[in-house]
């Protein structure tokens, strides 16, 4: 590659062209500075705002951000460091700290019932209203000359606002008695501005305040709530005092009960003991483990030993179609794996999918693929493997071309069968070399959230479980169905099983990165 | 030269031959039946493989067009199939641009610039992208749901969020960049330094326009992995419209809603211009692969 970039005539033609424009810079640090200064002082201003919204762990991070633009870009003493800090930036942003920062949920009780600050949670509690079904009473739109102002008619009491755009009133709207209006806004016009209402408050001649109740009324309010201190409310309706217990995240009261929503707070290793305790959790933990682990390395070695096979016979000298053969085999590496999957979806479906009308004309039989576990766990593997035979085929090809020809024509010879060839000479040539990329497709399927999610959604449940756990789950996407689907967003749990996803995970990379080294090394000594 | 009598030849070319056309025929048997589907009748519909009554139906709805059926009925687009083609294709080119913007200059420091500590920064930057994204997935829902709440333009639901997320998955392309300017003559660079290059300048006018071939190889790879992520996509995006291809495809297979059909018209559509450029590209992305992988 180097030689065929770098012949003379082109070095000549780039140098000048480098000269040329060399002429035209002149050396003025001022602007650079200036950017510099103004792009750092706009991220610290974000990290004082995300500080201020109570999201501080945030606000840190854009502080660290900023620092590093103006450290890095503003001194000169910096400058190599420039050109890799926006790669090393991002990655340490959207990769390395989301990563920990999952595993430090694992620590807390996040969850849809803990979802919130305790700043926010309070505030959702104060501003719930109890509505006094005595003063409720319906309304009607007025409109006005004006686009977008209107007045609320109470026809009950026969008192009207005064006009007002409905979205910007902040101040409450005194209601005085008026006659009956000529003309009101349609019921579907005052549905579309129900989000408007909703916050509006009016005023009545008596100085009670009335809110929007409904579609069709305005009642006065209650709140449901009343703060007494930082740590206390008070509920209206009963006189009971709620106090804020820092251990759950949620105000209870004297006797422990909760009310919701509660904010998040730590609960050191409580999701650990959860997985680890209870019977219902541990159990399926254990079997979606020993599933991931079977599917990660079934699928790597049949697809790698499909993929050799096919290798091996598109390299023999006398078949004739090689290009198109190729090209047909690394069809489905070519399709975007989320159709394919789903496309498979389709085909297995047990009632009407291709595969089992044609198993029921020839066989009569319909597996099936989707309620029975071992038969779901088989179509994910042949799914799989049809997805990732041509990447292995594809490197075989590269590899076996490194392997020297002369001495497969010794062993031949010697009167050694192609077969014995193959297992003694051939393949512990190309295994070091393959072994890397081997780990890392492993270390891929471990992780193969998509092939699930798309295929089966983990199903079969698994029966008696505390939490929803497929036969087909693999540990990835049962976090990911802890989290995101049908489970109650228990984000606390996930990160927990995400550590000790993690640490399989530091093993497989670390055993990756020393087969790698190892490969290198033996590439360096054998030119 | 090995001689084999030419009867044993023939016969082993026949096996040959006969077992790549029967694995063939198994592993094509997929895009052969959605094709057929594509042209069938409805959506349960049980056909012989050649459709009876060939129809458009799947064909218009896929293209978002009303189909009017020979009994009058109108049928309407089920999904917003262009929408999703649109958003995936938006996001994966402005993300691939970005990916490639970032990954080269990454790729000619750590190839040429000296700085402090570079072989642990690229060990580091290797092992933290072992880890997968799924990995990381709750926090980035919390992270982009927080940020959302100050910055709309950074919340859930929001293509900039993921177009930001997918700019941090560099490494690899950090690598096989990284490959191709080592194999780059150093006196290229000595005699930019002797003219009064900067380093910069250096990267912009020698380097930049030598490593095109590679970058077009490394936009094609970040493109077809961006369009093809399901698991960070379908973690941000709730709303319909917002939805990228492989997030929105998966709505047509529910259990409830079974559009069989129509998901088979909409995967050809969607699916044969990302495999025409994938096949395109494939002799370059091999050496890729493998190169990246192994360099060390």
């Amino acid at each position: 590659m180097g030689g065929m970039l770098c012949r003379p005539d082109a070095n000549g033609l780039i140098m000048a062209q480098v000269s040329e424009h060399m002429n035209d810079v002149r050396p003025s640090d001022w602007p650079r500075v200036l950017v510099v200064a103004g792009l750092a002082l706009i991220l610290l201003y974000g990290a004082f705002y995300l500080y201020q919204f109570a999201q501080p762990i945030y606000g840190f991070i854009l502080l660290a951000l900023a620092t590093g633009i103006a450290v890095i870009f503003g001194a000169n003493r910096f400058y190599g460091a420039r050109f890799i800090f926006p790669g090393v930036a991002a990655v340490l942003i959207f990769i390395a700290f989301p990563v920990v920062y999952t595993i430090y949920l694992g620590f807390t009780n996040y969850s849809s019932f803990n979802l919130l600050t305790k700043d926010r949670a309070t505030e959702v509690l104060l501003s719930r209203g109890t509505v006094d079904e005595t003063t409720e009473q319906p309304f009607l739109l007025v409109a006005t000359d004006q686009q977008g102002v209107y007045q609320v008619w109470l026809p009950d009491s026969g008192l009207l606002s005064e006009p007002a755009r409905l979205a910007d009133a902040d101040e409450p709207l005194a209601l005085r008695p008026s006659a009956i209006p000529s003309e009101t806004v349609s019921r579907r016009e005052a549905v579309r501005l129900r989000n408007a209402l909703r916050d509006l408050v009016l005023l009545t001649p008596e100085g009670r305040e009335l809110q929007n109740a409904g579609l069709r009324s305005f009642a006065s309010v209650v709140p449901s709530y009343v703060q007494i201190d930082i740590d206390r409310l008070e509920r209206t309706s009963d006189g009971t005092v709620l106090t804020a217990n820092p251990d759950t995240g949620f105000y209870e009261t004297a006797d422990g009960q909760q009310i919701s929503p509660g904010w998040r707070v730590g609960v050191g290793l409580e999701n650990f003991r959860t997985i680890a305790g209870s019977e219902g959790m541990r159990g399926p933990l254990v079997s979606i483990f020993i599933w991931t682990v079977l599917f990660a390395g079934g699928t790597v070695f049949i697809a790698f030993a499909i993929g050799l096979l096919l290798a091996i016979i598109l390299q023999w000298e006398h078949l004739r179609f090689k290009a198109i053969y190729r090209i047909l085999l690394i069809l489905p590496y070519a399709v975007p794996a989320f159709i394919s999957i789903l496309v498979f979806r389709g085909l297995f479906n047990q009632n009407f999918g291709e595969i089992n009308l044609i198993l029921q004309a020839l066989f009569g039989i319909r597996p099936d693929w989707f309620t029975d576990t071992t038969l779901a766990r088989l179509m994910v593997l042949i799914v799989n493997v049809w997805l990732g035979y041509p990447y292995m085929m594809l490197l075989a090809m590269g590899f076996l071309q490194a392997v020297p020809e002369d001495h497969k024509k010794a062993a031949t010879l010697e009167g050694a069968s192609s077969v014995r060839v193959f297992f003694s000479i051939t393949l512990p040539q190309i295994i070091p070399p393959f072994l890397p990329l081997l780990i890392a497709s492993f270390a891929f399927n471990f992780n193969n959230l998509m092939l699930i999610l798309l295929l089966t959604r983990g199903g079969p449940d698994i029966p008696g479980t505390l939490i929803p756990a497929g036969g087909t789950d693999i540990l990835a996407s049962f976090t990911y169905r802890l989290a995101f689907m049908d489970s109650g967003q228990q984000f606390g749990l996930a990160g927990a099983i995400t550590l000790i996803i993690f640490t399989i995970v530091a093993v497989i990379s670390y055993a990756n990165f020393v087969a790698m080294r190892r490969a290198a090394a033996r590439r360096s000594a054998a030119p | 030269m090995i001689v084999e009598r030419p009867r044993d030849l023939l016969i082993k070319k026949i096996l040959a031959h006969g077992f790549l056309l029967i694995f063939l025929a198994l592993i094509l048997f997929p895009f052969l039946v959605v094709v057929s589907i594509s042209f069938r009748e409805g959506n349960f519909a049980v056909g012989s493989f050649w459709p009876e009554n060939p129809t458009l139906e799947h064909w218009y709805l896929a293209f978002g067009l009303d189909y009017t059926r020979a009994d009058g009925t109108v049928v309407a687009p089920p999904y917003p199939v262009l929408r999703w083609m649109w958003n995936s294709i938006k996001i994966g080119l402005i993300a691939s641009f970005g990916i490639l913007v970032i990954a080269t200059i990454s790729a000619y420091a750590f190839s040429r610039i000296k700085i402090r500590g570079k072989a642990e920064l690229l060990d580091g930057l290797f092992l933290i992208q072992m880890f997968p994204t799924t990995l990381a997935l709750v926090a980035l829902y919390a992270i982009f749901d927080a940020l959302g709440e100050v910055v709309p333009m950074l919340g859930l639901d929001r293509h900039t969020s993921l177009i930001m997320i997918y700019l941090s998955m560099i490494t690899l392309h950090v690598w096989t960049i990284k490959g191709y300017f080592d194999s780059i003559d150093t006196a290229l660079d000595k005699a930019a330094e002797i003219d009064g290059a900067t380093p910069w300048q250096t990267f912009r006018y020698v380097f930049l326009p030598l490593a095109v071939p590679i970058m077009a190889v490394v936009f094609v790879l970040a493109f077809i992995f961006v369009i093809n992520d399901y698991p960070v996509a379908s973690v941000l995006i709730r709303s319909q419209d917002q939805m990228t291809l492989a997030v929105g495809s998966r709505l047509y297979l529910n259990e409830f809603r079974y559009l069989w059909g129509d998901f088979a018209a909409a995967a050809i559509l969607s699916g044969l211009p990302i495999t025409v450029v994938f096949l395109v590209a494939q002799r370059f992305l091999v050496r890729g692969l493998s190169d990246g992988a192994v360099k060390g």
